[in-house]
């Protein structure tokens, strides 16, 4: 009974499709559980099924799935191979999905190894491999410390830290649970701290679901009057024709996204309908959709035009975007100069997309904002990163666990594993489940002994 | 039994050989001892003192946390230390009784006279078995295999496997205040030479440390300025085997009392004066954190007022009562102060006076799974030796020897306990794996798989390899197996019978403050709640049960506890699976390219059985175990 493994086996890019291969024992069942279509369990080996895949009822992407059985596969175990559809950010959580549901990531080389070790690749490859897992290895390694350095990482510390006082005293209650002077931790005593440590990973999972610029991008919008060149910009951007661009005003009436990747980091670019004031009910629906969407977007680029005098609207949004994220961009250059460049900040970036200038001023003011060059782009930081929020929803489901059990009138020290499991799956994130850790705090935080 | 007790003239040969050798009459050297004779193999037993066989140095009870269960497996495995306590304890209690029955774990008063005895009578009746007296100074050791002893006055005693169970004794040293004297406890004598000797052979010493608290004189001591703490009013066993001996009302109470302010002047002001605080400079023994002394809790923590101290009888024949929580290395004066600053304790009589201890062991990791050195083969090592510290660590160790010589002499497979299968296994496994720097105790904290390890189901685990061993003879194993086939019965019965929602059924549910039913429920899943036991069911007349109190309360565990039970024995499945990759023990660890240099270097001085083992060692990271299993499949091919 091997764990069931699963990974990211495409290079993560502008790629349409992402292939997530998952194998072992479990891969069929677990995949199963996700996928609305065909029985998995059921189909023959070697066949490809069409389906989706959902989070509980939630959609989350088209897919085709290959089903491969034992012993006929790379690694000689059950295959599943997921055709994603979505992008990075639905790919990445596809995978999420899969590791909440009992696969784990593989390591580095994993695959390889268990081909390997199920006799499925010559033996004159065993050296090759081991220079594979530990070269692997190596910067794995080095890239999740990088990745997890600082705050994460304190983070983590830190709720563990907050769970250590209640398993060491539960520990010290059982075994030494003759001393009157070391409260007895109870049930009831112990309730409101796991609710209270349940409320706080739920934020912290919320915020690193919000905040997760490496798994889910950057989510830039485009706004300004009817006509402006929202459209040919993003159009510039992607370098195909996606979003509808006319002469005509009010044509773009549904907000269009469109992904690009800057320095390996994705920009989920949103066009928006032309922002100005206007009574037809159809394109009302479209302007208030853009209300919404700068409060939703974490960069916002303003386009303005340069054969344009500015209206009372375009300063009362830039008053509006002052205390977002933002880059105030003047198109058409090529056209004589109408607007009143006193009136705006300095640091505009001037344009012209019909002659393509100044779209690497934007790129490289966009890099500059986000520090995107600091932020490693490798595969492997997106996994790691699916794979830190699903340990940490992991521990949640612990934590809430726990709390069932309380409600169900167990003894502490059956409510105790629980706990002890959430500070487990939390010291796996930062790689750290050493037992020694309880054993030192229970004898320096405790007077015990003969 | 032949009680060999006159010497024979320097240098001779002893006339008779033996098929095992157990060196030391401590708790380690019985079990070993009685086991290995019980199998059948003809033992000799050497001690120093005979009168010292199975005696308690230290405080007078068998049991506690964790520790409670294993004399439990010892007793499933056909041991002798549960039915040994049961015969001569003065006190019992369920310790944790108010929490789940994973960590329930008994704890018994046992008496300081009458345990001691008792054992030794076992051990005179017992066939096969041999007591000497003697000091043993050396090894016969003939091409790093161990053939037999060497006696202090050069007498030569061979065998086919020898268990060194040495205890404190090695090179012992007691310290008090600024004196060091060259002693065993209680003035016994001390083994001069057979660390070095072992230090020779290739073994990597160990300096310990432990100690022990004084003890005062009963009628000396003010009760009524303590709290008494009882017995339990229910009586218990360790022995599966064996009806409890003692009267609930005839208990001996322990009493409660604390340190004040005045006693943690009296340390401070005396601190340098302590052995381990500047009184001896030389010390090198490490301590155990979970034994500290009182100057180390007075040191250690600075904000507690008070700290708590039992009193506990130690025998019904004679007067001394152990001050626990109270160890020192105090000099006597100073003793004097600290104890006459405790409330009840103003004219306390101090009948011996505190002492630390020091004594040499060997690094565990020497050893392997089955308890035989690494280094001599057919030597085996139990107890203190091997870093252990507590009377039960030792008994377990010792039995475990005791079998495992056994079976090496028959030529068969050792007998190793797993992690998910016993205290023991775990003890084991942590010292062989990780070592140990400082006295290692027993604690549930220690087992990841706590809740199959319970004081209950001990049998369940143990009782089928005590039998193949031939510890448990046939009588036993016939109602051990009724036992468990009642308890398969008894299950069925619960998954068979429904009781549907009638309105005296659910009067009946409701007068057990329990939801009412909307459909019918098997009495099975009724049990999982935590409102209803086997025994209001029966009150109730909702189920008919003729089966013993050990069985329904089996039963109940298994059904009330099901989930989380399975949900760990899911966990233990993944480790046994790693546990299963064995790796070959005539590996070359410098052979394999790529392991990161601490990994090679663990590796090569632990050399685990398994590739489960392997992942157990601190340093060994999971590229290097794909490493090491890649190599094996290239140069073994499984």
């Amino acid at each position: 009974m091997e764990d069931t493994i699963v990974a990211i086996s495409t290079a993560l890019g502008i790629g349409a499709i992402s292939i997530i291969r998952v194998s072992g024992t479990d891969s069929i069942n677990i995949v199963n559980k996700l996928f609305k279509g065909k029985d998995l369990t059921k189909v023959p080996s070697h066949t490809i099924h069409y389906g989706k895949i959902i989070d509980k009822t939630k959609e989350i992407d088209e897919v085709l799935v290959t089903i491969m059985k034992s012993p006929k596969t790379f690694t000689k175990e059950d295959i599943v191979e997921i055709n994603c559809h979505g992008g990075i950010s639905t790919t990445n959580k596809v995978l999420e999905l899969l590791i909440e549901n009992g696969a784990r990531l593989a390591e580095p080389g994993e695959f390889t190894k268990r081909a390997f070790l199920n006799g499925r690749i010559d033996l004159i490859e065993a050296d090759a491999i081991m220079n594979l897992i530990e070269a692997k290895t190596e910067s794995a390694r080095t890239l999740s410390i990088n990745q997890l350095n600082g705050q994460v990482s304190n983070m983590i510390k830190n709720l563990r830290n907050d769970l250590i006082p209640i398993i060491s005293n539960i520990e010290v209650n059982i075994d030494y649970p003759e001393y009157e002077d070391i409260e007895v931790l109870t049930n009831e005593s112990i309730k409101p701290k796991l609710l209270e440590f349940k409320s706080e990973l739920q934020e912290i999972i919320k915020k690193s679901n919000d905040n997760k610029i490496i798994n889910e991008g950057i989510n830039v919008a485009i706004i300004g009057k009817p006509n402006v060149g929202k459209s040919s910009l993003l159009n510039n951007l992607l370098n195909e024709e996606k979003a509808i661009v006319t002469d005509i005003e009010g044509t773009t009436r549904d907000i269009v996204e469109g992904k690009i990747l800057l320095n390996g980091i994705l920009l989920n670019i949103i066009d928006t309908a032309g922002i100005r004031k206007t009574d037809n009910i159809v394109e009302k629906i479209g302007v208030e959709k853009s209300l919404d969407t700068i409060e939703k977007a974490n960069l916002i680029i303003y386009i303005l035009n340069n054969n344009e005098k500015l209206t009372p609207e375009d300063i009362n949004l830039l008053e509006k975007i002052k205390t977002k994220k933002h880059i105030i961009l003047v198109n058409k250059t090529d056209l004589p100069n109408k607007l009143n460049y006193k009136k705006l900040p300095e640091n505009i970036i001037k344009m012209s997309i019909k002659n393509n200038t100044g779209i690497e001023d934007l790129k490289n003011r966009i890099i500059e904002l986000f520090n995107l060059e600091k932020i490693e782009t490798k595969d492997l930081t997106y996994l790691s990163d699916a794979r830190s929020i699903a340990l940490l929803k992991k521990s949640l489901k612990n934590i809430e666990n726990s709390i069932k059990s309380i409600k169900d009138n167990d003894p502490i020290d059956i409510v105790e594993l629980e706990i002890k499991e959430a500070w487990n799956t939390l010291g796996e994130i930062i790689g750290e489940t050493y037992t020694e850790e309880l054993l030192d705090n229970l004898f320096s935080k405790f007077c015990l002994g003969k | 039994m032949v009680e060999y007790k006159s010497r024979k003239k320097s240098g001779e040969i002893m006339s008779k050989d033996y098929e095992i050798i157990v060196v030391g009459g401590g708790h380690a050297g019985c079990e070993a001892a009685l086991a290995s004779s019980r199998i059948g193999h003809s033992t000799l037993l050497v001690t120093g003192n005979i009168k010292n066989i199975a005696t308690m140095p230290c405080n007078p009870s068998i049991g506690g946390s964790a520790k409670g269960i294993i004399v439990r497996e010892i007793d499933a495995l056909g041991g002798e230390m549960g039915i040994n306590a049961d015969k001569t304890l003065i006190q019992m209690k369920m310790l944790n009784s108010s929490k789940g029955p994973s960590v329930h774990s008994l704890r018994a008063q046992a008496d300081k006279v009458t345990y001691p005895k008792e054992m030794l009578k076992t051990l005179k009746k017992q066939k096969n078995l041999d007591l000497l007296e003697g000091m043993v100074e050396d090894l016969i050791v003939d091409n790093n295999i161990v053939k037999g002893i060497n006696l202090e006055d050069n007498t030569k005693i061979y065998s086919k496997c020898v268990i060194l169970t040495t205890g404190t004794y090695l090179k012992a040293d007691i310290l008090r205040g600024s004196t060091r004297t060259r002693s065993g406890p209680n003035g016994e004598k001390t083994s001069l030479h057979l660390s070095d000797k072992l230090k020779d052979y290739g073994f990597k010493i160990l300096r310990l440390k432990t100690g022990t608290p004084p003890r005062i004189q009963r009628d000396t001591i003010d009760f009524s300025k303590t709290k008494q703490e009882d017995g339990d009013k229910k009586q218990y066993t360790f022995s599966y085997d064996i009806e409890p001996q003692y009267n609930i009302e005839n208990q001996e109470p322990c009493y409660l009392i604390y340190t004040n302010e005045n006693t943690h002047k009296i340390i401070k002001d005396n601190l340098n004066k302590s052995s381990m605080y500047g009184g001896l400079n030389d010390i090198t023994g490490i301590g155990p954190r979970y034994c500290p002394s009182i100057e180390d809790k007075i040191t250690k923590f600075k904000d507690k007022e008070k700290h708590q101290l039992f009193l506990e009888p130690e025998s019904l024949f004679y007067d001394d009562i152990y001050l626990q929580g109270f160890s020192t290395s105090m000099p006597e004066d100073i003793q004097e102060l600290m104890v006459h600053s405790l409330s009840g304790l103003e004219n306390a009589k101090i009948l011996k006076y505190a002492y630390a201890i020091e004594y040499d062991a060997i690094y565990p990791t020497q050893i392997t799974a089955s308890l035989e050195t690494k280094i001599l083969k057919n030597l085996f090592t139990a107890g203190q030796i091997n870093g252990t510290s507590g009377y039960e660590e030792a008994a377990c160790q010792g039995l475990i020897a005791g079998i495992n010589a056994s079976l090496k002499i028959e030529n068969k497979k050792p007998l190793i306990l797993k992690r998910n299968e016993a205290y023991i296994g775990v003890l084991i496994d942590d010292l062989i794996t990780k070592g140990t720097t400082e006295p290692y105790r027993m604690l549930t904290s220690r087992a990841e798989y706590r809740l199959l390890l319970r004081h209950d189901n001990a049998d369940l685990r143990l009782r089928e390899y005590g039998y193949k061993v031939g510890l448990i003879p046939k009588e036993k194993y016939k109602k051990f197996q009724e036992k468990k086939e009642n308890i398969e019965r008894l299950k069925q019965t619960l998954k068979e019978t429904k009781i549907t929602p009638t309105k005296t059924t659910n009067n009946i549910l409701i007068k057990l403050k329990t939801p009412v039913l909307k459909d019918s429920i098997t009495l099975y899943n009724l049990l999982k709640r935590s409102e209803i036991t086997i025994e209001k069911l029966k009150e109730n007349n909702l189920l008919i049960s003729n089966y013993n109190k050990e069985v329904e309360e089996q039963v109940e565990i298994q059904i009330k506890y099901e989930g989380y039970i399975l949900k760990t024995e899911r966990e233990a499945l993944k480790m046994l699976k790693n546990e299963e990759k064995e790796i070959p023990s005539n590996i070359d660890y410098s052979k394999i390219k790529n392991l990161a240099s601490e990994a090679r270097q663990k590796l090569e001085e632990i050399r685990p059985n398994s590739i489960g083992q392997a992942i157990r060692i601190s340093g060994v990271n999971p590229s290097d175990i794909s490493i090491l299993m890649v190599y094996l499949r290239k140069n073994y091919n499984e």
